[in-house]
This record gives structure tokens, C-alpha cells and sequence, in this order.
């Protein structure tokens, strides 16, 4: 199975990111960092470090769990609920600039439902999506305004990133 | 017309007879019995050898509804249920609607037994008027009218001195007084046994005590007045003990067992997700330890008969909360079934005790005809197939109601056919063929 | 975390047909629910369009409320029917008004009813999901997963835990859950009451039984006191008011016997001075708010699980 990033280019792409989220809202105030749980959570908490490394500044930093907004939720006949895990978002979102961490984006609806959340917490000035791999293939008309790598991919295939903080190593494989 | 039966397999202890004998019936009576009978035009009928023959059941203690409840049983329906039993005769209790407390109402149900009933109808009359425990019955008129026993059962009798004067009275008419044992204020508003099991489904509990405490009451009566006192539906060991030890005394006291209460305990009420009101039955379903006492007492013999307190009731009232359906399972046609399977194939006891309990016995208690097959008497028998199984269907049953928890049971042990007075009230296609016996 | 990702059965009839890594389940949701309260729009839209009754037919404020507002914080639609004394009273049976329900397609029926069993009737009638709000003295399941919920918040864990449960023993649906559940969930329970007001059973479910309040308080991390109606005295269960509070009602002085850091629980409402003091009601060991807040968590924890999918098999009504 091709691994198509290694931890080296992770961590490139990220700091990349980082001077490109610097530089198109021309610094960090009023910026705010929101993971998308699972693996967008490690990923914001890695832009942190990077804006903190950059400019010196902590940028308020969350997570938002967004089971409870999918739109596939009570829809299957058969299945387990998914599990919730908790949302922090310990700072009001109120006129800032929200930056949506996740690591795949695919068909957008994680992203919908994302937004969703984020609207019955505050009023954002803006929100910007930031996503390690955009692997293409949208149902809504969603897109990243941040990407790690593009990653064209078949709708049989699979993407997984895998994270040291989770999984104990950096890589992003492609399966199938 | 004349009928020979050859070479059948009788059981009648009182008789003295178990084993292959030739029974000559003439026009519904017994004419003789013995071996090698020959009778000229006489229907020569020769059962299957599995075939047991025994004096026609007695259940004595049945709900026949009528008057008043005709909605959850009938005298035809009770009796047809009764016919397909087993059962040649029952003794309906009184807590009609009127009660059972003048010869009127006691002429109304012979009538009744007499147009549309497959099998014989023995009333029980109230004790006392209403069944309210304050007056007594005119007794006398109940008896010619054809009373065989007194019973406010539903109820116990209310007091010990009504107890007191009706055992006195009734014993001038040599009927006894059977007693619906139970001590209103320790039954309270319960509606299971008070044990674990109750306790843990948060249902209000009655103890056994509630009901030896009034079979203690009762045996003193007996003792005191020499008059004779029946135990309806025994169900806890402590009633046992009492009655054992009052029979050792000499005291004219007799007890009965229902066929559930010798089979199933409080675990019933858990089963399948629980509340199944067709566990539901006063006196409740109690401990192993009663169950297992029960049995010992139908061994050693402190338990004199077999009654199956067959309370029909319609299934819009079983189907309400446990707290609110009413007490009481049909048992008229699982009974045989489940003495034959838990008590004979189980081991317990022999099938010459088995017929003590189910037709000797309580022919005896209640003054009746019947218990043994004596020559003279009318031709009532119980035809067994025991060997032969059954699984229970509740949707077949003759009775107008179904509530029962030994719905698709499967036992081992069936009724073959039903004899009344010479005539073939019942028979099993399948243990017999119908042809094989006599219109 | 619980090892379940979801409920094996479509109803919540009792703690009785609940697993360790179920309850667990139930707990891990109701934490991450807790979380919807401190928002400032309370509410997600995860049951929109589902339907759900709330069926009450004894008397009850909070736990009617509580259930409500969980029903409406995940945006479900919810309607109420109270009705006081049973059924019958009214001329419909149970099972016929459950019927009628049953036309209207519910996706949820939360009953409370004063007959130990009614929800496993409605279960057997209706399609719909059945949670038990409490029935007669059965059980009160999800009374029973809020107190693990608040106990687990306050002390960290349910295993090893002492637990005293204090009062009328006899007609708690109360008890009876959280019995089950505290001992299924390892920690050991000692339930306490005058002789008069202890059911039989209680040892089959592991629980230790004593009349002495001051023997179940000795070093409990957890007391929790049962409401005792004024009424009881009629079935002659005790003398009077005064006696009761004598020898069960919670004291700072019985308090005192408990672990330094016990917290104290009641279903509520409490009848202050019969089994327990102003001083603990009020004083810094009590948790009864916290029991409150939580329930609305867990209820919606519960309303979640069940009701996605609907095929799963009936594990409590088999």
C-alpha cells in the first residue's frame, strides 16, 4: 500500500500552511484554531505550535466533535451509533476567524456538519478550512482554503492518515 | 344398550383392582366387573394396551362462571372443557354473579348442567349470604336443592366464629366447609408470593403465612366442633405442616393441591421478560421449597386430592398490568397431562394413588357418587393414555378462555376418552380411534 | 472508555437487562452530552423529526421536565400526556391506549406508571422504542444511570466504592436500579431500613441488608437517602415521623461516620426532616443538584443510543 506522505513531508506541508494561514489573514489576531475529532484535533494542535513558533503568540485552540450534526446519523436501518466524544471549545467564537482543522476532506459532509456546530456555538467573523489531504470526489459545494497535499483518488480506495500523537507514527497511506 | 369392555387395564384402588379385567356396562351402569365376561349383543370394545382405565376424575374445585359471567366460561363450555379434561364430575364454586347462596341460584346451575353440561355438576354453596362473611346460608335448602359442600371461596370465611357455626351446621347435613385459607390482612393488596422474586419485580408480596395462619384457625375449629373442614388450593409448606399434624391428632381435616402449584414456583413470574399475568393466581406461586412440600405431601398422603381451581377469565382482563388483571389460570384441561408427566412418569407416585387423588378422594369428601367402579353404580370412567404426549395448545382449548402459562408444554401422559354415565362425553382422536368405542 | 458502541436492546425497561460495557456506554455518551448545556444555542439537531411520547401516569415534575428538555435539546419533537391514576380510572385499559399511540407512529415512548411491569407490556404491543421513566416499584433506570453518572463525576470511578442506600427499601423502584446496577458496576452496596420497610431479594443482587443507620454509614463514599411518604405510616410500616427521623434520617452527626469525602445523594423531591436534615441537604457533601443537571445528560445519553436503528433483537423482553 503506497504511502503517499511520509512524516517529512507532513511536517513540511504543515509549516507551510502555517505561513500561508499568516500570511493571507496578515497575522494571528482574532484567529482561533478548531480541530475536527479524531485526527484534525493532534493536526490543530500542531499548527499551534507552528503560529506559536512563528509569531510567539498562543492561538486559542479546540475541539469539535461533530457526530451529533452528521446527516447520516438516524438514517441507517441497521448499525451502532457512532460514539461521541466531547467538544472543547473553551473560547467564544464570537467575530473570529475559525480555523477548521481536518485531515481528510472528501465529500464535504464532515465539513457541513462542522459548520453546522460551529454556528449553535457563536457568531464567527469567518471560517477557513485547512485540510493534510484533500483526496477529491465533493457532494457539496465545500473546499479548503488550506491543503497539504491534493490526492487524487478512486471512490474504492481509501486514505489513511496516520498521526504519532494517535497512532504512533506520521505517514498518509492510500488503500485499495 | 350393552357394553363389554375386554381385557382393559383397570386402576381403582378403592376396589381393591389394578390390572386386566372385563367390564360389563347396561344401560350407563356398571353391571359387572371381572374376567372372562361374556354378555350376548354386547359391543365388544378392546382398548389400545397402553389404555389405562380408572373411575372417572373428580375435580372439585372449578369456576363454571354461570350465572353472571357467561362471558369468560360457560356450564356447557366449562363442562365440554372439563369432558376433554379428563374429568367425569365437578364441583362448581359458588362466587357466581349471584352468588351461590339460595337453592334458586343452585336449581338455575343443574338446570343448566342438566340442558347443555358434558359431565356431572356438583354445587359448592356459600357459606354465608352474599359470600359477605356476616350471615349464614340457609343451608338445608342449599343441600336439597343439591349442594354437596359450603365454600365462600374467593374470600375466606370471614371470621372464626362464622367458621365455628357453619362447621357445626353444615355437619348435620355431613357437608364439609372448604375454606379459601387466607388472612385478608396479611394478604393485604398483594399479588405475588412474597419472596425474591416479587421483591426484586417490585410487586407486593403475600406471605405463606397468610394462608396457615387461617389453616391453624381452621383445623381448631375442626377440632373443637368434630365437624370436617376441606383446605382449598394448598400452597405453602407451613399449611402443610399444620395439616399433617392435625390429621395425626385426629382432626377431620382434608386438603387439596392445584396442579400448578405442585409445578411451578415464583421463577414463572420472571421468565420471559417478566409479568406474565398468567402467573398470576391467588394463592400465588411460591418458593421450591413449597413446591417440593406440596409433592412430598401428595406421596406420603397428608394431601388428600387433586383440584385444579380452573378460573377462567377473558383475555381483555389478563392483558391489564399485573397489579390489575385478575387472579386465576384454567387448569381443566392440563391437569391430567401434568399429574401424568411431573407426579407418575416423574416417579413420585403410582398411578393407584394418582386416582385416589383425582377421583377416590374426592368422591369421598364431598359425599358424591363415583370414586371407584362398583358394580351398580353408574358407568363413569376416565380412559388414560400414559405414554402418550402432548404439547398443551391453549387456542384449543374447549373453554372460553385461555389463560394459561402451560401454553406448547410438552408432557408426557394423555386422556384417551371420557366416560359419563356409560356415555363417550369426550374422546381423543389421537390416543383412541373414536370408532374403536361406542356412540 | 466502554467497550460498546451501542445498546443491544431497542428499550431501556430496566438496569436488569444492562451490561457493565453498556452502562459504560451510556456514561461515556452522557459526559460528551453534558458538554451541549454549556453552549449557548443548547441544541444539536441529531433527532430531528423523530417523534417521541412522554407518557406519564403518575404525577412527576422533575423527571417528566428532565426528559423533555433532553427530547427537545436534541431536537426531537415531543409531546406529553400526564395522566393521574391509572389507566383504568379513565375506562382505557393500557394496552389500549398503547395501541392508539401505536397508530400514531412514535419513534419513542417514555412511560412512568405506577404498575411494576407496564413498560414490558407496551413493549410487547409497541414498534415503538420503550423507556421506563419508572414503574410502580420495579425499576427507575435512568434515576439509577444518573446517580452512577454524578458518583462516577464526584469520585472517579463505581468499582470498590461503598455505597449506602438508606429508607424505604420496600417501595423503591430507586433501590431496586440502582442495586443492580452499583454491584454490576463493582461497587459494594448496603441498603438500609427499618425491618418493617426491607424487601425480600435484596441479597440475591449481592447487596448487604442492616436496620442499623449507623453500621450502613460507617465509612460509605456515597450515601444516598430515599424519600419516605407520610403515608406509609398507614400500612403501619413505622410509628411516626419523628421516630423515623430518629433512627434514619441523615444527621451531620450520622454523616460524620461516613469517609471524609462522602457525598450525599437523593432522588428527590426530599421531604426535609423525615429522612434527612436542612444542614445536608444543604451543606457542602450534597450532590442533589448536580443529580439534576446530569439527568438531562444521561436522558439524552439514552435517547441517542436507542434511537438509531431499529432492528436490533429485544434482548430484555426475550
Amino acid at each position: 500500500m503506497p504511502v503517499v506522505m511520509d512524516a517529512d513531508r507532513m511536517s513540511r506541508s504543515l509549516a507551510r500552511i502555517a505561513h500561508e494561514i499568516l500570511e493571507r489573514n496578515r497575522g494571528v489576531d482574532r484567529l482561533a484554531l478548531v480541530g475536527i475529532r479524531s485526527r484534525g484535533v493532534p493536526l490543530a494542535a500542531r499548527l499551534a505550535r507552528e503560529l506559536q513558533a512563528l509569531t510567539g503568540t498562543t492561538v486559542p485552540t479546540g475541539a469539535l466533535d461533530i457526530t451529533l450534526y452528521r446527516d447520516d446519523l438516524m438514517r441507517h436501518a441497521v448499525g451502532p451509533q457512532p460514539v461521541i466524544r466531547r467538544t472543547e471549545i473553551p473560547f467564544s467564537i464570537d467575530d473570529r476567524v475559525i480555523l477548521l482543522v481536518d485531515d481528510v476532506l472528501y465529500t464535504g459532509r464532515t465539513i457541513r456538519a462542522a459548520l453546522d456546530a460551529l454556528i449553535d456555538f457563536g457568531r464567527p467573523r469567518a471560517i477557513q478550512l485547512i485540510a493534510l489531504v484533500d483526496r477529491g470526489h465533493r457532494e457539496l459545494p465545500i473546499r479548503a482554503d488550506y491543503v497539504g497535499r491534493n490526492i487524487p483518488t478512486s471512490q474504492q480506495q481509501s486514505v489513511q492518515v496516520r498521526l504519532v500523537e494517535i497512532d504512533g507514527r506520521d505517514e498518509v497511506e492510500v488503500e485499495g | 344398550m350393552t357394553i363389554l369392555l375386554k381385557a382393559a387395564r383397570l386402576v381403582d384402588p378403592v376396589a381393591g383392582r389394578n390390572g386386566v379385567f372385563d367390564v360389563l356396562i347396561l344401560d350407563g351402569l356398571v353391571r359387572r366387573v371381572g374376567t372372562d365376561l361374556a354378555a350376548a349383543g354386547a359391543r365388544v370394545v378392546r382398548l389400545p394396551d397402553a389404555c389405562v382405565v380408572a373411575p372417572g376424575f373428580i375435580d372439585m374445585h372449578v369456576h363454571l362462571r354461570e350465572p353472571g359471567q357467561e362471558y369468560k366460561e360457560t356450564i356447557a363450555s366449562g363442562t365440554a372443557a372439563a369432558a376433554a379434561g379428563g374429568f367425569t364430575a365437578v364441583a362448581c364454586m359458588p362466587n357466581t354473579d349471584p352468588v351461590n347462596d339460595t337453592a334458586s341460584v343452585t336449581e338455575f346451575i343443574l338446570k343448566r348442567a342438566a340442558e347443555a353440561g358434558s359431565v356431572r355438576v356438583y354445587p359448592i354453596g356459600a357459606v354465608s349470604v352474599g359470600s359477605k362473611g356476616e350471615h349464614l346460608t340457609e343451608v338445608a335448602d342449599l343441600r336439597a336443592a343439591g349442594c354437596v359442600a359450603l365454600s365462600d371461596d374467593g374470600r375466606p370465611v370471614a371470621t372464626a366464629l362464622l367458621m365455628r357455626r357453619a362447621v357445626e351446621y353444615a355437619s348435620m347435613f355431613g357437608m364439609p366447609v372448604i375454606d379459601h385459607c387466607e388472612d385478608p390482612s396479611l394478604k393485604g393488596d398483594g399479588v405475588a408470593h412474597e419472596g425474591a422474586v416479587a421483591g426484586l419485580l417490585g410487586l407486593k408480596g403475600i406471605p405463606g403465612p397468610a394462608e396457615s395462619i387461617m389453616v391453624e384457625r381452621d383445623i381448631a375449629v375442626a377440632e373443637m366442633t368434630g365437624g370436617s373442614v376441606h383446605v382449598a388450593h394448598m400452597s405453602a409448606r407451613q399449611s402443610l405442616r399444620a395439616v399433617r399434624a392435625g390429621k395425626e391428632r385426629g382432626v377431620r381435616v382434608t386438603a387439596e393441591v392445584t396442579p400448578h402449584h405442585f409445578t411451578l414456583t415464583e421463577a414463572a413470574l420472571a421468565e420471559r421478560g417478566g409479568f406474565d399475568t398468567n402467573t398470576k393466581m391467588n394463592p400465588p406461586l411460591r418458593e421450591e421449597a413449597d413446591r417440593a412440600a406440596m409433592t412430598e405431601g401428595l406421596r406420603d398422603g397428608s394431601i388428600d386430592a387433586i383440584a385444579t381451581d380452573h378460573a377462567p377469565h377473558h383475555a381483555d382482563e389478563k392483558a391489564l398490568e399485573f397489579d390489575h388483571a385478575p387472579f386465576g389460570i384454567v387448569g381443566l384441561e392440563t391437569a391430567v397431562p401434568i399429574c401424568l408427566d411431573r407426579l407418575v412418569h416423574a416417579g413420585i407416585i403410582g398411578l393407584p394413588r394418582l386416582v385416589e387423588l383425582l377421583s377416590a378422594n374426592p368422591a369421598r369428601i364431598l359425599g358424591v357418587p363415583g370414586g371407584t367402579i362398583a358394580e351398580g353404580a353408574p358407568a363413569d370412567l376416565t380412559i388414560l393414555a400414559p405414554d402418550r404426549t402432548v404439547t398443551v395448545q391453549a387456542s384449543a382449548f374447549r373453554s372460553k378462555s385461555r389463560n394459561t402459562p402451560f401454553d406448547g408444554w410438552t408432557l408426557k401422559g394423555a386422556v384417551a376418552a371420557t366416560v359419563v354415565g356409560g356415555r363417550v362425553a369426550y374422546v381423543n382422536g389421537a390416543a383412541l380411534d373414536p370408532a374403536g368405542l361406542w356412540a | 472508555m466502554s467497550t460498546a458502541t451501542t445498546l443491544r436492546s431497542r428499550h431501556l425497561l430496566g438496569i436488569a437487562g444492562l451490561e457493565p460495557d453498556e452502562i459504560d456506554l451510556i456514561l461515556d455518551t452522557a459526559l460528551a452530552m453534558k458538554e451541549i448545556a454549556t453552549r449557548p444555542i443548547k441544541k444539536v439537531p441529531t433527532l430531528r423529526g423523530r417523534t417521541i411520547m412522554n407518557l406519564f401516569f403518575e404525577a412527576s415534575t422533575r423527571t417528566r421536565m428532565s426528559f423533555e428538555l433532553a427530547e427537545k435539546r436534541l431536537s426531537a419533537d415531543t409531546l406529553g400526556m400526564t395522566t393521574s391514576g391509572s389507566s383504568m380510572s379513565k375506562g382505557e385499559t393500557l394496552a389500549d391506549t398503547a395501541r392508539t399511540l401505536e397508530a400514531m407512529a412514535p419513534d419513542m415512548i417514555v412511560m412512568r406508571h405506577g404498575a411494576s411491569g407496564a413498560p414490558h407490556q407496551l413493549a410487547r404491543i409497541c414498534r415503538a422504542s420503550i423507556i421506563n421513566a419508572g414503574d410502580g416499584m420495579h425499576e427507575h433506570p435512568t434515576q439509577a444511570l444518573l446517580d452512577a453518572f454524578t458518583i462516577r463525576e464526584h469520585k472517579g470511578r463505581l468499582g470498590g466504592l461503598r455505597v449506602a442506600i438508606v429508607g424505604d427499601l420496600a417501595h423503591s423502584r430507586v433501590l431496586r436500579s440502582n442495586a443492580r446496577l452499583l454491584t454490576r458496576m463493582g461497587a459494594s452496596v448496603v441498603a438500609c431500613g427499618p425491618a418493617t420497610l426491607v424487601p425480600p431479594g435484596l441479597e440475591a443482587l449481592g447487596v448487604r441488608v442492616t436496620t442499623s443507620m449507623d453500621a450502613a454509614v460507617d465509612g460509605a463514599d456515597v450515601v444516598m437517602m430515599l424519600r419516605v411518604q407520610h403515608e406509609r405510616m398507614h400500612g403501619l410500616y413505622f410509628p411516626s415521623v419523628r421516630e423515623y427521623f430518629t433512627l434514619y434520617g441523615l444527621t451531620p452527626a450520622r454523616l460524620a461516620r461516613a469517609a471524609s469525602d462522602a457525598i450525599v445523594m437523593h432522588p428527590g423531591p426530599m421531604n426535609r426532616g423525615v429522612e434527612i436534615d436542612s444542614a445536608v441537604a444543604d451543606g457542602p457533601w450534597s450532590v442533589i443538584l448536580d443529580q439534576v443537571a446530569n439527568g438531562v445528560a444521561v436522558r439524552m445519553a439514552v435517547l441517542y443510543l436507542l434511537a438509531g436503528g431499529d432492528e436490533r433483537a429485544d434482548a430484555s423482553a426475550a
